[in-house]
């Protein structure tokens, strides 16, 4: 590990001047948990609980977490595909929380989705030229060679053949196929991309393919990404920032290298120090932090910091108090009262405002 | 002597509509108790049908199985499925990677244990519940006594893959198979159940062939590793010798593509290109060779010929083309100096 960073990081980071492209702001989603006749409200998952963060155009977000965090809940209400109950989330400046679907169809051009499954996000009734022209049919888009030229530059953009156009999902590999959901994805060219789990289904080899187109189109088209992921080695990977989430809150979020190289909130240690590691020479030294138990279940999570029940250096202050996500070095913000590799004094609580009580 | 599980030449085919598949097309390897062999291969390679075709899970199917499997000097391809049947279990056993779906909904996990138990032993079902209980406790789940009457559905993911290491391991196997053990669970509890694999392992002294894609996974646990591609071994020795001086294209290519929290992050990923072959339909020759980069250093051989599995030194073997003192020099000057850019 190095020393805590305290100069800014921003110089490796991209342009962050100006206003966020995506803009996301105490954002909650609650299901409902109904019982009996009346479908009485008995409860609420609590999937997504006030998270705030900005995409800054051009930049790549990696949205990380263990299954049951609202990674995925997160993705789908900034594309508006559930409806928020709580907070806000602003596109290019528009606020789109309870936009009608009617008005957000025009902004639907610029915010597009590249789903986990490559098996089951394509029709298989319809051939790729359908599948990847659907966007200009649905949104009046005039081509100026016709549709077909189109999508033959598109699939020839993610390294397919132009004239597959007439086959079927079914005809392709897993890879391939997931290149037919990315140049559907490209087609009206958004500015903003939410990628769920977008390699997760793929074999290693075809793993490293996708990360390295989605990477290479980025820089071509000048795209902005959110990578949803669970997989720590390919989120540092392919983000700018990282932005770990615990139980439906963000616990901290930072620039990838300053978040990886000097992690502070106890669950992204853990996280970390959890990921297999393809050394067998280094397993013996490895010092690991093993979490004992699961995730708590979001339907009834433990109060203040969420992560008291399974964390090494919880006192009675976390089981009270819900540490802030502050930041603690220059980007890089993180909620807990008793942070790792924070630069200052390590050992006080980060609120500032609160006494620590002895334990 | 043999080892304790020898498997040699081992091909299972299943003859289909399309053609024969050779899911298996050669495998060779062996495998001392106490020892742990780790098999890695990309979705089709064979993996899983190898481990399979040793338990003796593959017949049901209509495949033609040849080779030979040596348990504990005894032969099990030419055995009787009644014969391999009572071996099942207790002499060896399996842990699959979804427990959702290899437990049975409809019986509290308790009762699948005592079930496993009673086959092989002759005790009371009392005695049976105990020692369920006992084995429950031992994989880290807390309050066994109350927990050994829950539904596998009122388990969590990491939980259902405790009691299913319990329930393979009630009968003291000697060969334990835990195909994909952990690809379905959250990396913390990926780390949990690795450490209670490795733990467990230690205890019963048991023989443990663990099947993966995840290079990770392997190398936490595995003595040996079986790299396979397109139903063949490719490459077979030690961990230390896959991970610092491996000599198939195809292990380069995986080590390539995999990105690594341990080193500083590449610019780019080396991915293998193209994708896996259709085992229907396996390329002529070198299996690998429409994605091998270096296909051309042996000429028209790759299209024609398949290379024989040959070992380079010291029990690591190789199944490629080039020359061993060609495919070192690949490693040490083009292969590791990009892998391990600073």
């Amino acid at each position: 590990m190095t020393e805590p960073q305290t100069q800014p990081a921003t110089q490796t980071a991209p342009a962050r001047q100006g206003e966020p492209l995506l803009s996301v702001r105490d954002l909650e989603k609650h299901f409902p948990v109904t019982k009996g006749l009346f479908q009485r409200q008995v409860g609420a998952v609590k999937a997504v609980d006030g998270i705030s963060f900005d995409v800054y155009k051009g930049e790549t977000l990696g949205l990380v977490g263990e299954s049951g965090c609202g990674k995925s809940t997160t993705g789908r209400l900034v594309t508006r595909l559930l409806e928020p109950t709580g907070g806000q989330v602003m596109f290019e400046g528009q606020d789109i929380t309870h936009m009608s679907q009617g008005r957000l169809r025009p902004l639907r051009r610029d915010m597009q989705m590249i789903f986990q499954d490559p098996y089951s996000s394509l029709n298989p009734r319809h051939t790729v030229g359908a599948i990847v022209g659907a966007p200009f049919r649905i949104q009046g888009v005039q081509t100026e060679n016709g549709v077909k030229k189109a999508v033959q530059d598109l699939l020839e953009l993610v390294g397919l053949n132009p004239e597959h156009y007439n086959r079927y999902p079914h005809e392709f590999s897993g890879g391939q196929r997931q290149r037919i959901g990315i140049a559907r994805t490209l087609a009206l060219k958004p500015k903003l991309i939410i990628a769920d789990e977008p390699v997760s289904a793929l074999d290693v080899s075809i793993q490293a393919q996708v990360v390295n187109l989605l990477e290479d189109l980025q820089n071509e088209l000048d795209l902005t990404y959110v990578v949803i992921a669970h997989d720590l080695s390919v989120v540092r990977h392919i983000s700018d920032r990282v932005a770990v989430m615990y139980l439906g809150k963000i616990v901290e979020i930072a620039e990838r290298k300053s978040l990886y190289a000097t992690p502070m909130h106890p669950y992204t240690n853990a996280l970390l120090s959890a990921v297999p590691v393809p050394d067998p020479r280094g397993r013996a030294g490895r010092e690991r932090i093993r979490l004992t138990g699961d995730v708590p279940s979001p339907l009834n999570p433990p109060p203040a910091c969420r992560f008291h029940t399974r964390c090494w250096k919880a006192q009675e202050i976390c089981k009270k108090v819900e540490p802030p996500l502050a930041e603690l070095a220059s980007g890089h913000r993180v909620a807990c009262h008793f942070p790792e590799n924070a630069p200052g004094a390590p050992e006080a609580p980060a609120t500032g405002k609160d006494e620590p009580v002895n334990a | 002597m043999s080892p304790f599980l020898d498997v040699k030449d081992l091909k299972i085919h299943f003859p289909t509509d399309d053609g024969l598949v050779r899911s298996v097309d050669g495998v060779t390897f062996g495998l001392e108790r106490g020892k742990t062999l780790g098999i890695v291969g990309e979705s089709g390679s064979g993996k899983s049908v190898t481990s399979l075709g040793i338990l003796g899970l593959h017949k049901g199917r209509g495949a033609n199985i040849s080779g030979e499997i040596w348990l504990d000097g005894e032969e099990l391809v030419g055995a009787s499925q009644e014969h391999v049947r009572g071996l099942r279990g207790k002499k060896m056993a399996m842990i699959f990677q979804d427990p959702l779906s290899a437990m049975h909904p409809f019986y509290t996990v308790g009762d699948q244990i005592v079930e496993a138990y009673r086959i092989h032993n002759k005790v009371t079902k009392a005695v049976a519940r105990k020692h369920a209980i006992d084995m429950l406790g031992r994989v880290g789940i807390p309050e066994p006594g109350r927990r050994v009457d829950s539904y596998p559905h009122e388990f969590s993911g990491g939980m259902r893959q405790r009691a299913m290491i319990a329930m393979a391991l009630s009968c003291d196997p000697e060969l334990l198979i835990a195909d994909e053990p952990t690809t379905a669970l959250d990396v913390t509890v990926q780390a949990q159940i690795l450490d209670l694999m490795r733990d467990l392992q230690r205890e019963f002294d048991s023989a443990l062939i663990i099947i993966t894609h995840d290079l990770g996974v392997v190398a936490e646990l595995s003595d040996d590793i079986l790299v396979m591609y397109g139903g063949k071994c490719i490459e077979y020795g030690s961990a230390d010798d896959i991970f610092y001086r491996p000599e198939h294209p195809y292990t380069w290519g995986l080590l390539g593509s995999m990105p690594r929290l341990d080193r500083e992050p590449t610019e780019r990923l080396l991915p293998i290109k193209g994708s896996p072959p259709s085992l229907i339909n396996v390329p002529p020759g070198c299996a690998f060779h429409p994605r091998c980069p270096y296909t051309e250093r042996t000429g028209d051989k790759a299209r024609t010929e398949a290379p024989a599995l040959a070992e380079t030194e010291g029990g690591h073997l190789v199944r490629c083309h080039m020359s061993p003192a060609e495919r070192r020099d690949l490693w040490e000057n083009e292969i590791k100096p990009v892998l391990e850019t600073p």
